[in-house]
């Protein structure tokens, strides 16, 4: 009875796991298809994917993957589909080209400026530090007590 | 002065966080604006033995209207389309959406045809050539066979005033 109730604790999740069964040619297309859809976005569900997903348009758009892929298409051009119809957006992995180039490139400018800046300020406060030749010989006077008498 | 540098990175940045906060993430451009409308070939809602095609619309301006029956910001929009189809001769093309043909018709039945003919996409394929993404979208499709506009999510009659009707008067020439 207990094995029975243990045996049951794990049926929703064999039951959530179960989406659609595909059938690929072979393996290589098996894995464009799990990669695909991992790194497409699904619209309706705007922070998922299209494997992660159980709406309706990422059920459609994992059945057009797998038609695209059965159909002779490189993942290349599946991906190409979907950016012509949905956008950049559809992509986790938005391509390098002239739009996206800030979006890729933004991070280093950035640290490159925040690092600028703080060399620029870490020389900034030696450069106070050092004090001049003549006021370090007037320091070293006045330790020595070689003071004018006036 | 020590603080300009904080206080303008700050300004700047509850600037931009506050532009972010007036914009929808539900709004993703359309790349398909400017490019030829997809081709498609459907059955009539209303004779589904006979089909209509993009090419058969070709040389005049038409509006695409995406609607289900299971769709419950369609009801709302139903009644702004309704009013285009009688400001605007232009043809509007409804695009009856992974929905039941007999479920389509009865909805038809009950509200009111605003469409010159609606097209049954059973399976949602040329939902998905056409980007769709959200029930109802709106596209509006030039003489050329070129996309010009698509809304997404119901036409409010304020969106039919100040966008919809002033570009298919332009459109008409």
């Amino acid at each position: 009875m207990r094995f029975l109730l243990i045996c049951l604790m794990f049926l929703p999740s064999v039951s959530m796991a179960a989406i659609e069964a595909y059938e690929f040619k072979d393996e290589q297309m098996e894995q464009d298809y799990q990669q695909l859809t991992e790194e497409l976005r699904c619209l309706v569900c705007q922070n998922q994917n299209l494997a992660g997903s159980d709406a309706d348009l990422a059920q459609d758009l994992r059945r057009q993957t797998h038609e695209m892929l059965m159909k002779g298409n490189s993942p290349d051009q599946v991906v190409e589909y979907m950016v012509e119809r949905y956008g950049d957006f559809v992509l986790y992995r938005p391509q390098f080209k002239t739009s996206t180039l800030l979006l890729w490139l933004g991070p280093f400018l950035l640290a490159i400026l925040v690092l600028w800046l703080l060399i620029r300020r870490l020389h900034s406060q030696q450069e106070v530090a050092q004090p001049d030749q003549s006021s370090m010989q007037r320091a070293k006077d006045l330790l020595s007590d070689k003071r004018d008498s006036s | 002065m020590r603080f300009a540098i904080p206080l303008g990175i700050f300004v700047l940045m509850v600037g931009l966080l506050g532009y972010g906060l007036t914009l929808d993430p539900k709004k993703v451009p359309s790349p398909l604006i400017g490019k030829p409308a997809p081709a498609f070939s459907l059955a009539k809602l209303h004779q589904p033995d006979s089909q209509l095609s993009r090419d058969d619309l070709l040389g005049q301006v038409w509006v695409l209207n995406v609607w289900a029956s299971w769709c419950v910001s369609c009801r709302a929009e139903h009644e702004v389309i309704t009013r285009l189809s009688k400001e605007s001769p232009v043809k509007i093309i409804g695009l009856d959406y992974k929905d039941e043909p007999d479920d389509g018709r009865r909805w038809l039945n009950q509200f009111g045809n605003p469409y010159s003919a609606s097209l049954i996409d059973l399976d949602g394929r040329v939902g998905i050539d056409w980007g769709v993404y959200g029930v109802p979208e709106t596209f509006i499709i030039g003489k050329d066979g070129l996309i010009k506009y698509k809304h997404i999510g119901p036409v409010t009659h304020e969106a039919l005033d100040t966008d919809v009707i002033p570009m298919l008067k332009e459109l008409r020439g």
